[in-house]
């Protein structure tokens, strides 16, 4: 992409003094053009407290391009009706709409089918529909799930459910002190009485990217299927689930600049083919009389009742957004936020980096000595900055780093370097005020 | 000022950075442990009940500033008084921190007037109310948990 000569933020969009000097702009020529994608996220215009929006929140959920607003506005205005029943003209255009979500989707993640494509509620949905229909379906008493313990808790209690239900039990890879996922005690617990292993590709709380394909393949060479949790690798990482080898994938939808409640389960046909209904109702049946009712195909087999349409259609905007951009342009320009980021952060007085895996992306957690994380929240919010403060539903990773919380800065490719130095002013403005 | 600076006022910042009345007490006859699991907030307020009146007072926190500072305050506030008076404290208190006292009635709860601030932030209502909370439980029964 070509940099437009208005490539530097309008000043609506930013404070005057956080407008790079051109001599500066003329350094950083790049081919990804920030200043042209922030146009696209009207939100990314509006004020907070007085002060321009930096939202670097994103590991919480993402802020949603024109296109995608414009799509769900624009079902609703012209296109709304239900699927898969009417025989008139709004209900063929709505499913072949829908239909068309999950084949991009498919096509996205290069699955081997749009049969293996799931529309569901978001990824702690489609982590319990693989819980409870394979987990209740394969595993028995005495039989072992393998999580890590970098786990967000919807990776956890899941399967913490179904180890009450059936008597399975939970077994826990553990993290090192850089954040990464023991690897030997990885391989040393998967047992032969391992039924499933669900881990996290790229860590919400540390940023750690996970080696999964590596670990897939140890786990498939015993046999045991592996669902990842991709909440946060899809808005980062290009997936490929035949590439990577996974058995389940699941993931969001408003964490990928799509609506909110809508996500994605992908799941191996021969597995899905073989688990029973999740929930049962209308959508999802072949015929229904009271004595027998059998089930509708693959995947309409996993999607009972009328589905979240509109936001289907809304993340298929997000998928060709995202398509339009580039995933590798993506990734090189959040490389160089976070790398940017974590240099100035790290350098500040009394911060220390949580997470330090050698591969990271998207997300820095740190904390300040003497400084509680919801009080620099607190402050940063004052000066119009949006960052996570708390434990990001993965207490285990807390307790194991001995800290009941961490300030979480997390970024997406509409971020950029002025605003990652707004960031350190603020934290040196925290440092300040708690000196 | 702004929102947040009325937050964290000086007498906040210094009771976090140095509270009053900080540590296990042995003697005392009651003891209750408070958490707020959404933040990781958690504390324990341990009090010397003679009768009706509170003898000694003392708490350990981890949490927010607002949250030790609170409990710091509070432990302060509260030492000499009866139970019937430590409790309505706390009414005014969470009156306060909520934004239904008025402004000009804010004087009457001395130094703790400094949280009027948490009246902008709704969310650190429970950062300022965890110890009166813990506090209350423990002027009702000898050991208690308390959740906010």
């Amino acid at each position: 992409m070509k940099r437009a000569p208005e490539a530097t933020p309008t000043p609506e969009l930013l404070d005057p003094e956080l407008v790079p000097a051109p001599a500066e702009v003329g350094r950083q020529i790049r081919p990804f053009d920030v200043g042209r994608i922030r146009e696209d996220f009207p939100i990314l215009r509006r004020r907070v407290r007085g002060k321009p929006l930096i939202y670097l929140d994103n590991a919480a959920t993402a802020q949603k391009p024109q296109s995608v607003i414009d799509a769900v506005a624009d079902f609703y205005r012209h296109d709304n009706a239900n699927i898969h029943r009417g025989v008139h003209y709004l209900s063929e255009r709505a499913t072949a709409e829908y239909q068309a979500v999950r084949e991009k989707v498919a096509r996205q993640l290069n699955a081997a089918s749009a049969r293996e494509i799931i529309f569901t509620r978001g990824t702690t949905d489609g982590i319990n529909l693989v819980a409870q229909s394979f987990g209740r379906t394969f595993l028995q008493a005495g039989d072992e799930i393998l999580i890590t313990a970098m786990e967000h808790h919807s990776n956890i209690v899941p399967w913490q459910l179904v180890c009450q239900q059936i008597g399975a039990v939970l077994k826990v890879v553990p993290i090192t002190d850089q954040g990464e996922l023991d690897l030997e005690a990885f391989e040393a617990l998967l047992s032969s009485r391992t039924r499933l292993v669900a881990m996290v590709h790229l860590s919400n709380a540390l940023g750690t990217i996970n080696p999964v394909k590596a670990l897939i393949a140890l786990a498939h060479d015993r046999g045991v299927p592996v669902l990842l949790d991709a909440a946060q690798s899809a808005p980062h990482l290009a997936l490929d689930v035949q590439d990577l080898g996974c058995d389940f994938l699941a993931f969001s939808g408003h964490k990928l600049f799509g609506p909110t409640g809508v996500g994605v389960l992908y799941g191996r046909e021969s597995l899905l083919d073989r688990m029973p209904p999740y929930q049962g109702g209308g959508g999802m049946i072949a015929t229904v009389t009271f004595e027998q009712t059998t089930w509708a195909e693959l995947p309409a087999k996993f999607e009972a009742g009328t589905p979240m349409i509109a936001e289907v259609i809304g993340l298929g905007a997000a998928v060709d957004y995202l398509t339009h951009i580039g995933c590798d342009v993506i990734q090189r320009w959040e490389e160089e936020l976070l790398t940017y980021a974590t240099e100035k952060i790290s350098a500040l007085e009394r911060v220390t980096v949580i997470g330090r895996a050698s591969a990271k992306a998207g997300v820095l957690s740190f904390i300040m000595r003497g400084v509680h994380p919801h009080d620099i929240g607190a402050i940063l919010d004052d000066d119009g900055i949006a960052i996570r403060a708390g434990h990001h539903c993965t207490q285990p990773v807390m307790r194991h780093f001995g800290i009941p919380a961490t300030a979480r800065a997390s970024f997406a490719f509409y971020n950029t370097r002025e605003e990652i130095d707004a960031l350190v002013r603020g934290l040196v403005r925290v440092g300040r005020t708690f000196d | 000022m702004s929102a947040v600076s009325a937050l964290y006022q000086d007498l906040i910042l210094d009771h976090n950075r140095s509270p009053r009345n900080y540590g296990a007490m042995a003697n005392a006859n009651r003891r209750v442990e408070g958490d707020n699991p959404l933040c990781g907030d958690r504390l324990t307020v341990w009090l010397l009940l003679d009768g009706d009146r509170v003898r000694d007072v003392s708490f350990e926190a981890s949490g927010c500033a607002i949250s030790v500072a609170s409990a710091s305050l509070m432990t302060s506030a509260i030492k000499g008084k009866t139970k019937a008076e430590a409790e309505h404290l706390f009414e005014q208190f969470h009156r306060l921190v909520t934004g239904e006292l008025d402004p000009l009635e804010a004087h009457t709860l001395g130094k703790l007037a400094v949280f009027s601030g948490v009246r902008e932030y709704p969310v650190r209502v429970k950062c300022a109310s965890l110890s009166w909370h813990a506090m209350k439980a423990a002027l009702q029964a000898p050991a208690a948990t308390v959740t906010t």
